[in-house]
């Protein structure tokens, strides 16, 4: 991949900030997160929630869904494929995907190797519990992260623990002296350019979103306060009692995070949330896929 | 010297990063009470337009500062920020403040896969690197007082529309501030004639 693509890519992430992506499985759901304010789409046939419940293989969804979510609406399709999976993520650059998400919820093709996203033009974001998976993930080639969470749960300890994880590790990278450095890229398993970058930046060199287990506009502030750029939403908004309205309230809870007054009624009569189900209840445990 | 920066969602920290360097105080707009009488400027950021259209008049952002921009505020667009400004948008029937008489092409080529980087001139300041992403391109202009600034393939991506500065592509994203001292330098000259009149 040539770095001015990289650079396009990274850009792309740059513009989603301070947005909310919405998961959808139809274009008349595509539509609905579209009015109600979604920065982009991620198309998949079974929201994280029904994967879960449905059990078995998880895999790529069929191409002639996605591409009607494209046509659906004007704001950048996502789609995952498989980690591991690269012919998957063929197939998705083939069909013009706006950025690939080489996900978690899916049930990996590989569990050793990554895809190599250096070698595609079509962006990539994935998952990442701390600094080193994330850095690892954007040495191999990805334009934005986001945290893993624990997907489908409407459970929001996991995003929490893996954002604060991360700042916490981002801040120590950045105290070190510079001849540290070099011990430190060793532990995490990463170049170290890359950890030379934190060092000097204090910040991932990528967009950094929460995602996995946001339900509402209160998650939505807590991940913003804690240090997201943006917030993917998953089961939350289609798994509760009225998708257009939470959506929109989210959507709003993102741009003004630090607002609670607003976010307070926001917050109203939103219907009833996502069942949850919290993480000691939960027999997969999909944050442990890829590392 | 204070400008006001639309921050209801999209890369508005990058501006604020170079407007800053510049020695201009910024303000984060995310709510009608953050737009206050006291900005010399306002800076539409890259993003998403449907999202910031929303939103500017769902957070009761969008009368206030369509009023500025009638009123000649300096204004600086990029990307969904010129879409934001558009009179016309020929492939979507939306349109938000219309304040700038272009007929605007959204998302004109095509998916991410489309966005590029090209150096190109940019009149009154020169040879620029312009990065499109997903961008948008002006198919025409609907008044004489338009001035184009830059062209790619026959297509406008830049123009000056009395103190409306409007660009498809994302000056904020690299290291070149050129058009941010070339937008400062039009606050300034907007503050002197307001001080004389």
């Amino acid at each position: 991949m040539a770095n001015t693509q990289y650079e396009l890519n990274k850009g792309l992430a740059q513009m989603l900030k301070g947005g909310v992506i919405m998961d959808v499985t139809t274009p008349e759901q595509a539509k609905i997160a579209e009015k109600a304010g979604a920065c982009a789409v991620m198309a998949l046939e079974r929201i994280p929630a029904d994967i879960r419940a449905a059990g078995g293989v998880s895999r790529m969804s069929d191409p002639k869904m996605i591409k009607g979510i494209q046509e659906a609406v004007s704001i950048p399709v996502m789609a995952k494929c498989r980690i591991g999976h690269f012919a998957e993520a063929q197939i998705l650059e083939a069909i013009e995907i706006d950025y690939i998400d080489e996900s978690e919820v899916l049930s990996p093709a590989d569990d050793v190797y990554h895809i190599d996203k250096r070698k595609f033009k079509v962006p990539f974001v994935c998952g990442a519990r701390d600094l080193g998976e994330a850095l690892r993930r954007i040495n191999e080639g990805a334009s934005m992260i986001r945290t893993k969470g624990e997907p489908g749960t409407g459970d929001i300890v996991q995003a929490v623990r893996h954002m604060r994880k991360m700042n916490e590790e981002i801040a120590r990278i950045t105290s070190l002296r510079e001849d540290e450095l070099y011990e430190a890229a060793k532990s995490l398993q990463v170049p170290y350019d890359l950890v030379l970058y934190v060092h000097e930046n204090g910040k991932l060199p990528v967009v950094n979103f929460a995602a996995g287990g946001v339900a509402t506009p209160a998650d939505a502030a807590l991940m913003m306060q804690l240090g997201a750029e943006g917030v993917f939403v998953g089961s939350g908004i289609f798994k509760s009692g009225d998708p257009a309205k939470r959506a929109a309230a989210i959507v709003k809870a993102v741009t003004n995070y630090t607002d609670a007054k607003l976010i307070a009624e926001l917050s109203e009569n939103l219907g009833e949330a996502m069942v949850g189900i919290n993480e000691q209840e939960i027999k997969l445990i999909m944050e442990e896929r890829g590392k | 010297m204070k400008i006001g920066i639309l921050a209801v969602q999209g890369a508005f920290i990058e501006h604020q990063k170079m407007l800053e360097d510049l020695g201009a105080e910024c303000v984060l707009l995310r709510k009608k009470s953050d737009i206050t009488e006291d900005i010399d400027g306002l800076v539409l950021p890259g993003g998403e337009s449907t999202v910031q259209g929303k939103l500017l008049r769902e957070l009761d952002m969008y009368e206030v500062l369509k009023d500025k921009i009638e009123n000649d505020l300096p204004v600086l667009a990029t990307c969904a920020g010129l879409i934001l400004l558009s009179e016309d948008l020929s492939n979507d029937p939306n349109i938000y403040f219309a304040t700038l008489p272009v007929i605007t092409k959204r998302n004109a080529y095509g998916r991410q896969l489309g966005s590029f980087k090209k150096i190109a001139n940019l009149n009154e300041i020169g040879g620029f690197e312009m990065v499109f992403i997903r961008a948008p391109y002006i198919e025409a202009v609907k008044s004489t007082d338009v001035k184009v600034l830059a062209t790619i393939d026959e297509y406008i991506v830049a123009v000056r529309y009395k103190n409306q500065l409007a660009l498809t592509f994302h000056p904020e994203l690299g290291e070149d501030n050129r058009v941010h001292r070339y937008f400062l330098d039009m606050v300034n000259n907007f503050q002197v004639r307001h001080r004389y009149i």
